[in-house]
Parts: C-alpha cells; sequence; structure tokens
C-alpha cells in the first residue's frame, strides 16, 4: 500500500520539481561559476518574460482552454505603443488607445470561445494571426520598434534603486523583472486560491457542466479568464521592451508561444484543465531557466537545446498521461 | 570644261551636304535608344527575407525609384522571415501568367530555394542574389563579402579591446545554417588565428533574437566577467547583447562589435557607447550595383544562368571617431524620396 501511495503522491510537479532540484545540483557541481548569485538571479531573469506569459496561459488553461494569441498581443500591443509615441501621439492617449486594443482582443477571445462556442485552440489561433497581420501591415513600420529616450519604460529598470532610496533593504542587485514574474505569480495565486471568481475557474476547468448547472456564470467567466490573459500578455511585453529598449515583432513567429505552454505543461498544469496552479509554473519556469543556462554555459547550439527541450517535453506529457489517466469525465468532454 | 567645272562645283557641294547630313544622323547617339529598348516594361521582383527590417526598405526603395526611372516596373513580395512563404511566392513567380524578367532574391540559407532559382532560370529569368550567398551559381551575388567582413569585427575588436586586456572575446553566433553566420564566424577565426593571444571564451547562438541574445551574453558575462570584447552577428539582436552588458555593470569595458544596415539607430547606439563598432553596409552603393547588374543583365543578350558575378560592397568598421553627419541612412526620409 505504501508503495501504491507514494506513486500517488508523485505528482508531475514534484517530479518536475525533483528533476529541477537534480539539473541544478548536477551543474552546481559541474559547471564553474553556476551557483554564483548573480547567475541564480540571471537565471530567474532569463525566463521572467516567459514565466509571465505563462501565468496568464495558467489562468486561461486551469480554466480549461488555452490562449494561443499571448505571444502576438504582447509583442503587437508594445509595438503599436511605442510607434504611437513616435509618430508623436501623447503618451497618455496612446496608452489608452493600446489598453483599450488589449482588452478588446481579449473580449474578442472570450466571446469566439463563450458564446460562439469556437474551440479556444482555434479561436485564439485565429486571433492572434489577425493581430499579428493587422498591426504589421496596418500599425507599425518595422520589425524593430524602439522606446524613445526617456520614456517610462525604460525607466521600468530603474525602479529597484529607486526603492533602495527610501528603504534600507538592499533590492537594487535584483532586476526588476523578478519582482514583476514573482509579483504576477503572487497576485495570480491570490486570485486563484482566495476569490469566488478564482475557485470559479477551477470548478469550470474541472467540470464545466457541473459548473454551469450550480450557476455560476460561466460565459462571462471564460471572457474574464481571455481579458486577464491578454492584460498580462502586454504587462510582458512591457517588459520586454523595458530591458531591450525596443521590441521587436519577429518573437511571434519565434519558438516562444510553445516555451509557454512547455513551462505551463511541463509544471503539472493539466491541458485536461481544472488542475495546477501558480506553484507549477513557477517550478516549470526555473526548470527551464536552469537547463537553458547550463545549455548555454555548455556552449551547446540552439538545435540541440531546442532537441533537449522537446524530448523533456515529451517526457512530461508521457508521464503526465500515466500519471493522470483520462477518466470517464475527460473522455466525455474531450480535450481542449 | 565650265560646265563640267560647274557640274563637277555642283556635285562637290552636294556630297558636301550630303556628307554633313550623314554626319549629323551619325551623331544621334544610338545608346538611349537600345537602352530604353531592352529596359522598357522589364518586371523586376525583390523577395527578401522581410520587409520589415531597415536594408531590405533601403534596397526597395532605392530599386524602386531607379527601375521606375529607366521605365521598368518594381514589385516585392513578403515572406516575413518565413522560408517556405519565400519559396511559395518564387514559385508562384515563376509560373504566373506575367513573368519577371529579373528576380532579386535575399536567401534564407545556403541550399533553400537552389531548385527554384534554377527553374527560374530555365524560363529565362535572371537571379541576383543579395546580401545572403548560397551554394548556387546565380546570374549575379551582390552584397558583402561575409568572411571580410567578420575579418573586419575582428580586426575591430582586437583593437578595440587593445593590448594591455584579458583578451577574451565572446562571440554571438547567428545561427548555424545562414551563410552570413557561418562565413562571417570563419572570417574572425582568420584574424584571430593572427592574434593567438587573444581567445574566444564562448560562441553561442542567438537565433537572431535579442532576448536570446541577452541571456547567452549574461551567462557568457558571467562565466567571463573579464571579456574585453563581443561581436553580436547582427545588430538586429544586438541590443540584447548590449542589455546584458549594461546589467553585468560592464559598460565601457566591454567592446561590442556588430554588423548591420547602417540605418539611424546604428549611429546613435556607436554615439552613445552602446556600439564600440559596427561594419555598415554601404546601402546607397550596394542598392546602386544591385540597379547596374540589373541594367547589364537585360541588355547583355547573355541567357540567364550562362554567367556568374560577384558584386562585393566595399565595407569598413565605423567607430565614434568615425562618424560624420550622414554616415548613416533613414529609412523615413529614404521611402519619402531623399537621399
Amino acid at each position: 500500500m505504501a508503495r501504491v501511495n507514494f506513486f500517488k503522491n508523485l505528482s508531475q510537479e514534484r517530479i518536475v520539481f525533483g528533476l529541477a532540484l537534480a539539473v541544478f545540483i548536477a551543474c552546481s557541481i559541474t559547471l564553474r561559476g553556476f551557483l554564483q548569485t548573480d547567475n541564480l538571479i540571471a537565471i530567474v531573469r532569463s525566463v521572467s518574460v516567459l514565466g509571465i506569459l505563462a501565468v496568464g496561459m495558467g489562468i486561461v488553461i486551469i480554466g480549461r482552454g488555452i490562449d494561443l494569441s499571448a505571444v502576438a498581443i504582447m509583442a503587437m500591443s508594445v509595438a503599436w505603443y511605442l510607434q504611437m509615441l513616435q509618430n508623436g501621439v501623447s503618451g497618455g492617449e496612446a496608452l489608452a488607445l493600446t489598453l483599450a486594443g488589449v482588452v478588446a482582443i481579449g473580449l474578442v477571445n472570450g466571446f469566439m470561445v463563450a458564446y460562439a462556442d469556437v474551440p479556444a485552440i482555434f479561436a485564439t489561433l485565429a486571433s492572434g494571426a489577425f493581430v499579428y497581420g493587422f498591426c504589421r501591415s496596418q500599425l507599425i513600420a518595422q520589425d524593430a520598434t524602439p522606446v524613445p529616450a526617456g520614456n517610462w519604460v525604460d525607466e521600468l529598470g530603474q525602479i529597484p534603486s529607486r526603492i533602495d532610496q527610501f528603504t534600507q533593504i538592499h533590492l537594487a542587485a535584483i532586476p526588476v523583472e523578478v519582482f514583476f514574474f514573482s509579483g504576477a505569480a503572487f497576485a495570480a495565486f491570490l486570485f486563484l486560491r482566495f476569490t469566488k471568481w478564482g475557485r470559479y475557474v477551477y470548478l469550470m476547468g474541472d467540470n464545466f457542466l457541473a459548473a454551469r448547472n450550480m450557476g455560476i456564470p460561466v460565459r462571462p467567466m471564460t471572457v474574464l479568464r481571455y481579458v486577464i490573459s491578454a492584460l498580462i500578455a502586454f504587462s510582458a511585453g512591457i517588459l520586454t521592451a523595458s530591458s531591450l529598449h525596443s521590441i521587436n515583432v519577429r518573437v511571434v513567429n519565434s519558438t516562444l508561444l510553445y516555451d509557454v505552454i512547455l513551462v505551463v505543461v511541463i509544471g503539472g498544469i493539466g491541458l485536461s484543465g481544472g488542475k495546477g496552479g501558480m506553484r507549477n509554473v513557477v517550478v516549470g519556469a526555473l526548470l527551464i531557466g536552469i537547463m537553458q543556462n547550463a545549455l548555454t554555459i555548455l556552449d551547446i547550439s540552439n538545435v540541440y537545446q531546442n532537441l533537449i527541450k522537446s524530448t523533456i517535453l515529451l517526457i512530461a506529457i508521457m508521464v503526465d498521461s500515466l500519471l493522470n489517466p483520462r477518466d470517464e469525465q475527460t473522455a466525455q468532454q474531450g480535450d481542449i | 570644261m565650265k560646265l563640267k567645272g560647274m557640274l563637277a562645283a555642283v556635285a562637290l557641294v552636294l556630297l558636301g551636304t550630303l556628307a554633313v547630313n550623314t554626319a549629323a544622323k551619325a551623331q544621334d547617339d544610338p545608346g538611349p535608344a537600345y537602352y530604353q529598348k531592352a529596359l522598357q516594361g522589364k518586371r523586376v521582383v525583390m523577395v527578401p527575407m522581410a520587409m520589415g527590417f531597415d536594408l531590405a526598405q533601403g534596397w526597395a526603395a532605392y530599386l524602386k525609384r531607379e527601375v521606375e526611372g529607366w521605365g521598368g516596373t518594381f514589385e516585392t513580395r513578403d515572406p516575413n522571415w518565413d522560408t517556405n512563404a519565400g519559396a511559395q511566392a518564387i514559385t508562384d513567380l515563376i509560373s504566373g501568367g506575367q513573368k519577371p524578367d529579373v528576380l532579386v532574391v535575399h536567401s534564407p540559407d545556403l541550399n533553400s530555394y537552389s531548385k527554384l532559382l534554377k527553374k527560374a532560370q530555365k524560363e529565362g529569368i535572371y537571379v541576383v542574389l543579395v546580401d545572403n550567398p548560397m551554394n548556387y551559381p546565380a546570374d549575379a551575388f551582390v552584397g558583402s563579402d561575409w568572411d571580410r567582413l567578420g575579418q573586419l569585427e575582428a580586426e575591430a575588436v582586437v583593437k578595440g579591446c587593445g593590448e594591455n586586456s584579458s583578451k577574451k572575446i565572446g562571440l554571438v553566433q547567428g545561427d548555424a545554417a545562414n551563410a552570413s553566420s557561418i562565413y562571417q564566424y570563419n572570417g574572425i577565426m582568420k584574424v584571430l588565428d593572427k592574434h593567438p593571444d587573444f581567445k574566444v571564451v564562448a560562441k553561442p547562438f542567438s537565433n537572431w533574437d535579442p532576448t536570446t541574445s541577452r541571456n547567452v551574453t549574461t551567462t557568457m558575462l558571467q562565466q567571463n566577467p573579464d571579456i574585453c570584447g563581443i561581436i553580436d552577428f547582427w545588430d538586429g539582436d544586438a541590443t540584447g547583447a548590449s542589455a546584458a552588458i549594461h546589467d553585468a555593470k560592464l559598460d565601457g569595458k566591454v567592446f561590442l562589435v556588430t554588423t548591420g544596415g547602417g540605418e539611424t539607430v546604428d549611429c546613435k547606439a556607436l554615439e552613445d557607447g552602446t556600439y564600440g563598432a559596427v561594419v555598415m553596409t554601404d546601402l546607397a552603393n550596394q542598392s546602386r550595383d544591385m540597379n547596374a547588374i540589373i541594367k547589364f543583365l537585360l541588355q547583355s543578350g547573355q541567357p540567364a544562368g550562362t554567367s556568374k558575378t560577384y558584386i562585393y560592397t566595399l565595407e569598413k568598421a565605423t567607430t565614434k571617431a568615425d562618424l560624420k553627419p550622414g554616415t548613416c541612412w533613414d529609412v523615413k526620409s529614404l521611402q519619402a524620396g531623399q537621399y
């Protein structure tokens, strides 16, 4: 019996956490300079944008859905915002327009999924492609749009040292991205764990029909999730622009979207919904961060890095289906 | 005699006028007519890797003005960094009703388009490769000698580091398939072989993405905080490397060298010390070379696919000291027709 219990407790999150720990220890022993504070900070920073996107994706997936437009929204909204600033639109107006656009895309995604019953995977795939195509062709002059000098987006990086001036805590050594990632994950954790709406997300993800029969406003709740996801994507974009002093919309064609899903799935948030939380996102992001850092220190080329990442994703999916076999309920609902 | 003399004189005068007239006719330059006949209505289509970046927009603005100036038509296709979309665009152009006379192709790698371009030449379409060379003999190649460009970068970084530095260099390569990345690397190594005390301590790939460039540079600087110089293979992602240098508080201590189109952002970055040196593409002359070779091919009578010409753009590493007004060009004013 003890053995069975052991295996039952061996959730994917724990496996991944153990794996991350194992890789971490192996790297600490074998790789020179891996265990330095600066390197550890760099690891967290390198995955913070990925992690923030995964927070939004996590909320959507827990409620049974997926948002394939996240990366397009992230890059295009910020590029449009910066383009407007370059064209001389006032800062407030540009920000208001951008936020309105971001919320509108979230609403469209939500309405398509909740009211028009379009499968989330198709609705968001299409809206992401639309957002990219429309913004790239109509609103933005070039792939790369720089942040105007002295803009608040540029100043974001100064926040930790500003706080330093007021408090005695030494924060300047920690990059602002890390604060944003932990802040986003913590806020999402509070939302999911302690608010009524957050609990609804789990209930809907676990059993949509039962949730509807209970009287949960499932359709508005679905719309809300996609709007939250869009807003989180926008904040990830602002952070990217802040650290690179520009945003390059080529990122939409990169593997970033798959990396986001990789983080969520590898962390143990099942694609069938209703399971997991922000802890999983953090663990998933850390594993990816540690691996990428180690592979870079080892000077392994991108092609092999992708191969290694995809192998790990495949293993995670297989382990997931072994540990969480499809039950009657999932079979009835079908996958996303 | 008198009559004969008169007749002779009249004949002479007539002959003279005739001669003068023919001479005047002969002075009418046949060049422009031939030029116009060969070029009028010719269709030039450019398929770059994407239309969304400075070089492609620069070439297109330049060629559009020139080609339309000599009576041809100029079009572009935008595969947006997607090799398949680029291949599709070329296929459509070759098999379409109105075939182009010249294809200007910016290839994403050494091989992908080879078969298609051979087919284009069979159809009588001249193929001019720009910027990225291929393992395939096009009618002409216009662009950088990437090997030489890498040498210039390496020379700049050796100079930028100086004799009293750590002599440790990091490379941020593009990807493993693109000719510009591969040849650039070879060129850099050739120079570093001549300076055996300089060592490459890391050479990660950025995949041309600034975020990746930033992450790999952060790690590189973490492992080797005493690096004196970094070569990032493209200014499109070198913003990431420069952000990493800034994060590591190594501003002014790491000499960052990169290469790019020479748009105003490059000059700004040299001005504020973000980049130590940039090997800039001389856009105006490069585009002029393209235009010249297109005009040559159309007039040459040489069937497509039977000749090959390489025209390398003269390049040099530009540093802050070399900056002059007009060193860089500006997409907006170029598109507005000011240059």
